[in-house]
């Protein structure tokens, strides 16, 4: 049995290992685990599991983590701790496999391996002409050469959004604001004398909205959805409060890997993380798993929810009207970009697309710089919607 | 006689089982850490998991005042910490004009003292309590702003508050901090950081039935037994919100009321609202799909 300063030395190695896992703690944390530690004790080996996670862990997607690490650091010889795991341990499910492996990569503190090539094509800068550039701006992604579309993307991520803001239920001070503020009108009146109270007045602080991005990355929309990240990671630049998803076959949170000042390495960033860039869309299956597992997350307050997709449904739009149906009652309002809108013609006639339809508030293409400005626009303008709409499911969620 | 806080981590179990409140070892670990060290105790859980009670059983057994911040966007300073109350103030200056006794000096110093402050729970949180340091319960941090999540930081690491016109009010003895979140959004790291962190789950079966015979007795034993395993194969299912300890309580208090002793697809049909809040959910469940849990909930597994 160690003494206590071995056991403090393990628990403060402990929390380093769990750090370069992944988890958010610093000296402060490690800290407060040396002490939850002593206080526990070691006798029980349950105990001491849950008094360092209620002091290392902090949020519920830590727990698989911290579980894992738990497993493989303390059963180390050096470890104070009998190696048999514990019966009946409540041991949390999901992303079990993932955490398996940055938790050993983290303990054996060696590099992570070779990683996978960042699938982002570098593209050699060539600069245009800004007669090219006006040419740029109505001609199809699709069709541009590399160069162009180089050009483009630095275009984008050129561009500033200004979203239009929300009024919160807090109350700032503004002499033309239409709400008395008595504390104000108060300490005026003291400072005039008591003969008359001037009036002091405030009115409602406004916050820029969320914003929830989910980008279609299958085969179908590869161009567009580079630029569409692009996009993202522009508006993300300015604003806090941006998440972006891509989906393909899964759903994959690339709002830390956009989060990267430098639009390049962001990009290269979410290209690692994506795996199903190119491959096939389900949509309805996708949009599902967001429903389950983000919605509530990122939707309570008023989200504005930006669906970049064509809508090509491999699942045949199989379930999707419904998960379209509860993805528009979560949020405050929903825009549909689509680049097949280019074509003059276009007709909903995949039922993919017939499913969404009749759940987004706003269809917009996005298949030049053309369309991603006036785009910029439209999110700054004042919102011109025909009601109709009930409210919506979350309870913070404004009709 | 204010009750000692737990010395150890079977003494806080035996403490929240003495206010029917059946924890598991992670919870009463958790508690333990907060209680010992004076730290606050951050519980996330889905909705209904039994977040709120562990303060109101924590309050109830340690015999201490509960003070309830319930959070909502747009809570501000004035309906958190304190307000100063306006209309007594305004009457003041009234009187004190009346009477012609204006010395603005001493007027500013009366207007401004605390016979004039209105405290709001923050502020009660931190007063002296001859009982020992209140339990404040933090309700769902996750609906208020950043901005207030900020403010609370500050008063969470000092147990403190300033009011300009007065001075800093410092707690004597730091109140017992219960933060809940339903994880409506991430709380800001800072904040956490200061806390100890628990997850509250779906209770297990056995710990289910155990919270049920406490909290709604006399339950016919078949039903309690067939209501929590209804519950738990629900809970397997694929839900936009899967039932929890709430619904299941309420669920057996609905059953009671219609003179229910065992669950029929009928009565299961009629009273699935009890359990899902989701028109979705109750339209995927309904029929096929609980009679299917229903057989084999009567049938074991």
């Amino acid at each position: 049995m160690p003494g206590g300063g071995r056991l403090a030395e393990n628990v403060v190695r402990f929390a380093r290992t769990l750090r370069a896992a992944g988890l958010h703690l610093g000296p402060g944390r490690a800290h407060g685990a040396v002490t939850a530690a002593a206080e526990v004790g070691v006798a029980s080996r349950e105990d001491f599991y849950w008094a360092l996670h209620a002091a290392l862990v902090s949020r519920a997607d830590e727990r698989a983590l911290f579980d894992e690490a738990f497993r493989l650091f303390w059963r180390e010889p050096a470890g104070p701790l009998a190696p048999p795991p514990l019966p009946g341990m409540r041991v949390p499910p999901p992303a079990r496999r993932d955490a398996a492996r940055r938790a050993a990569e983290a303990l054996e503190a060696e590099r992570g391996g070779a990683r996978p090539p960042p699938r982002v094509k570098e593209v050699e800068g060539v600069l245009l002409a800004w007669s090219d550039r006006e040419a740029l701006r109505t001609k199809d992604f699709e069709q541009m050469s590399a160069a162009e579309l180089a050009e483009a993307e630095r275009a984008v991520s050129a561009l500033h959004l200004p979203l239009r803001d929300l009024p919160t239920r807090r109350l700032v001070s503004d002499p033309r604001g239409g709400r008395v503020d008595p504390r104000a009108s108060l300490r005026a009146a003291l400072r005039t004398g008591p003969d008359a109270i001037p009036l002091r007045w405030r009115s409602p602080r406004t916050r820029p909205p969320v914003v929830v991005a989910l980008c279609d990355v299958s085969g179908s929309m590869s161009r567009y959805a580079r630029v569409a990240l692009r996009f993202l990671h522009a508006l993300g630049r300015d604003r806090t409060g941006v998440h972006a998803f891509t989906f393909g076959t899964r759903l994959t949170n690339v709002t830390r890997q956009l989060r990267s000042r430098d639009p390049d390495a962001a990009l290269a960033a979410v290209g690692r993380a994506v795996t199903d860039w190119d491959g096939g869309t389900r949509i309805g299956s996708t949009l599902r798993e967001f429903n389950l597992r983000w919605s509530r997350r990122l939707l309570a307050q008023g989200a504005l929810v930006l669906l970049v997709t064509d809508g090509l449904d491999r699942d045949a739009g199989h379930g999707l009207a419904e998960e379209m149906r509860r993805l528009h009652r979560s949020c405050r309002r929903l825009v549909w970009l689509n680049p097949l809108l280019r074509f003059a013609g276009f007709e909903p006639r995949a039922s993919g697309i017939r499913a969404m339809l009749p759940h987004v508030d706003e269809l917009r293409p996005v298949h030049d710089m053309e369309s991603l400005a006036r785009l910029a626009e439209a999110l700054g303008a004042p919102r011109s919607r025909a009601g109709g709409r009930g409210r919506g499911t979350t309870p913070t969620a404004r009709a | 006689m204010p009750v000692a806080p737990p010395a150890t981590v079977d003494e806080t179990l035996a403490l929240l089982a003495a206010g029917d409140y059946v924890a598991d070892r992670s919870l009463a670990t958790a508690l333990f850490l907060a209680l010992r060290l004076g730290r606050p105790l951050f519980l996330e859980g889905e909705a209904g998991v039994g977040k709120t009670e562990i303060a109101k059983v924590l309050a109830r057994t340690l015999r201490r005042r509960l003070i309830r911040l319930q959070c909502y966007e747009g809570l501000d300073l004035s309906s958190a910490v304190y307000e100063w109350d306006y209309a007594r103030q305004m009457l003041e200056i009234r009187i004190a004009e009346a009477t012609h006794a204006v010395d603005r000096e001493r007027m500013e110093h009366d207007l401004f003292s605390e016979r004039f402050l209105v405290k709001r729970p923050l502020l009660q949180a931190l007063e002296p309590d001859p009982a020992g340091p209140p339990v404040l319960l933090i309700d769902e941090l996750d609906r208020t702003d950043e901005p207030f999540e900020a403010f609370l930081l500050e008063v969470l690491s000092d147990f403190q508050v300033t009011i300009p016109e007065i001075g800093p009010v410092t707690a004597a003895a730091p109140p017992i901090v219960i933060i809940t979140s339903n994880r409506t959004r991430e709380i800001h790291d800072a904040l956490k950081r200061r806390c100890f962190y628990a997850w509250v789950d779906y209770p297990d079966a056995e710990r289910e039935l155990r919270i049920l015979h406490l909290r709604v007795p006399g339950v016919a034993e078949r039903l309690s037994r067939e209501v929590v395993a209804f519950v738990q194969k629900l809970r397997a299912r694929d839900l936009f919100k899967l039932p929890g300890v709430t619904e299941t309580l309420d669920w057996a208090q609905a059953l009671q009321a219609l003179d229910r002793v065992a669950l029929d697809a009928g009565t299961v049909d009629a009273t699935l609202g009890v359990l899902l809040k989701y028109q979705d959910d109750v339209a995927r469940i309904r029929g096929a799909e609980a009679e299917g849990i229903l057989r084999e909930v009567v049938e074991g597994p």
